[in-house]
């Protein structure tokens, strides 16, 4: 019973396309996935939810814009922009402004763009998780129970993350320093993943995908890295233990790299959540896109490609739900480890040689 | 003129601001109130697990010492018991031993003085038996002399054999 009711939702399921397609198809215009998959990713100014019959349900939301030429700042959404900004099209849609001698110019931008909302989404869900776990503990002590369903699991993770990430990455002497930032950019990193995985409303924006939002991460870790780094780590990269034409005559080239290194190591972080996240995305979006690719090709290539991508898409989305897992803790991780490799210890350091 | 890369890869001052912005709150509200309760109440879980596992670990070596210390008590008292089982044998062997001794002692001395009884009987009847004998060897001589005395003659007959008789004796001593 149980089965059949199962085939019947995935048939209709493979069904609904054909009016949302016999809908679209009045312009037939050819499907650009690959225009339609990155406009899924950009941001924008309003969160668009549906569209049906050519027309579209988005949520709009505030634009916050300067004003180059008068410093007046503008609050309004993408319905009532002022007349002298414009949507640049050939710069992603962002907002430009039109100067009085016709040339247009990017205005300081302070907009609640999708990425944004979805940013201050996932703030509020975590300050809510969080706080209300802490809450939970307010009037317990210790010799109460462990802590049962949610506060359990998010007890259990924050405990993995601490016990067996943190602590071992970044060394038993300073790792209650580091901790709050690391169990922070993970909670961040996974609770991002998790929600812009949802498809409709509340999350699917592609915030982790955004290589601002893992600039300022990589970023935030490489000074967590440099600022608390001890003098020995500093001594490692400029005057490290290599004969002398290696660090000073003719050319530093230890110390070149090993600065070198200082940036690569943020660098990689950036980049690998960055891809990692934008490809999941895109894939997911690619084999949606499949599905209307193949109704616009006939009911025939609708319906096989239609079975294959919803099997294929069940599986990204379980896959992806690992990934942005296996990505927050890679990030948190990799930045804990160089947080650890910046607090070296000399006699540590003579042992190993 | 610039580069135009897809929008995910174009820095945007806006979402950096935000994104500072939304991480600074989430950070120091998380970090002020998220993170200590729940680490702080499993590390402090922790050591109170740690020391009522330790309070449980002297407890059951605790009653352990205990057990042994019954299994002493008994052990010794066992010896004890068996001590005194042994000393009251002991005591019962010796109480008969003596009583036995003293048994044998008295059998000695009964015997003896019956012995002593015996032989003064035996020396009272023997002269007794002497005395009677005496008497009546007297009461027949007696009755052997008066008849023989009856007359004269008899009786001077009877004295000189009597006196050659004696005198023999006398010779013969």
């Amino acid at each position: 019973m149980k089965q059949i009711r199962t085939i019947l939702f995935l048939i209709a399921m493979a069904l609904l396309p054909l009016n949302i397609c016999a809908a679209d198809n009045g312009g037939e215009e050819r499907l650009n996935i690959p225009e339609i998959v990155l406009e899924h990713l950009a941001d924008s100014y309003e969160w668009h939810v549906a569209s049906y019959e050519g027309r579209h349900f988005s949520i709009p939301l505030p634009i916050i814009v300067r004003s180059e030429e008068t410093g007046e700042w503008s609050f309004c959404t993408a319905h009532t922009l002022p007349d002298k900004f414009f949507f640049d099209k050939a710069h992603h849609g962002k907002i430009y402004e039109r100067l009085s001698d016709g040339t247009a110019v990017r205005p300081i931008d302070l907009s609640i763009t999708k990425t944004v909302a979805q940013i201050w989404i996932v703030v509020i869900v975590l300050i809510c998780v969080f706080l209300s776990c802490a809450r939970w503990y307010k009037n317990r002590d210790e010799k109460s129970d462990a802590p049962k369903g949610f506060v359990g699991a998010v007890e259990m993770l924050v405990m993995t993350i601490y016990d067996d990430l943190i602590k071992p990455s970044v060394g038993d002497r300073h790792y209650r320093k580091f901790a709050p930032y690391l169990l922070t950019v993970f909670f961040f990193i996974f609770t991002t993943n998790i929600i812009g995985l949802i498809p409709v409303f509340p999350g699917g924006a592609n915030v982790t995908g955004n290589i601002n939002v893992t600039l300022f991460l990589a970023v935030c870790t490489m000074l967590a890295i440099n600022v608390f780094g001890n003098k020995e780590y500093w001594k490692e990269i400029f005057w490290p233990d290599v004969p002398l034409f290696l660090k000073a005559y003719p050319a530093p080239v230890m110390p070149l790299i090993e600065l070198f290194g200082v940036f690569t190591k943020p660098f990689a972080l950036m980049i690998r959540l960055f891809a990692n996240m934008m490809a999941g995305h895109a894939v997911i979006l690619s084999f949606t896109c499949v599905i209307f690719l193949g109704w616009s090709m006939g009911v025939g290539y609708g319906i096989g490609l239609n079975v294959f991508s919803a099997v294929m898409l069940l599986f990204m989305n379980c896959l992806e739900v690992l990934v942005a897992f296996v990505q927050a803790y890679v990030f948190t991780m990799l930045s804990a480890v160089f947080i650890g490799l910046s607090h070296p210890e000399h006699h540590a350091h003579e042992e190993n040689v | 003129m610039e580069l135009n890369l897809p929008s995910i890869l174009t820095p945007d001052l806006g979402l950096l601001f935000w994104m500072l912005l939304a991480f600074l709150v989430v950070f120091f509200v998380l970090a002020k109130f998220g993170f200590p309760a729940i680490i702080g109440m499993v590390e402090n879980r922790k050591k109170y697990i740690d020391e009522s596992l330790r309070k449980a670990h002297e407890a059951s070596q605790r009653l352990e010492n205990i057990q042994k210390e019954g299994e002493t008590i008994l052990q010794e008292a066992r010896q004890k018991q068996m001590l005194l089982l042994k000393e009251a044998a002991d005591t019962r062997d010796a109480i008969i031993a003596k009583a036995q001794d003293k048994a044998r002692e008295e059998g000695i001395r009964m015997i003896a003085e019956a012995k002593a009884e015996i032989e003064n009987e035996k020396k009272a009847a023997i002269s007794d038996i002497r005395a009677q004998v005496a008497e009546l060897s007297v009461r027949v001589a007696e009755k052997i002399l008066r008849k023989e005395l009856s007359s004269d003659y008899g009786q001077m007959d009877t004295i000189n054999r009597l006196l050659d008789e004696v005198a023999g004796d006398d010779k013969k001593n």
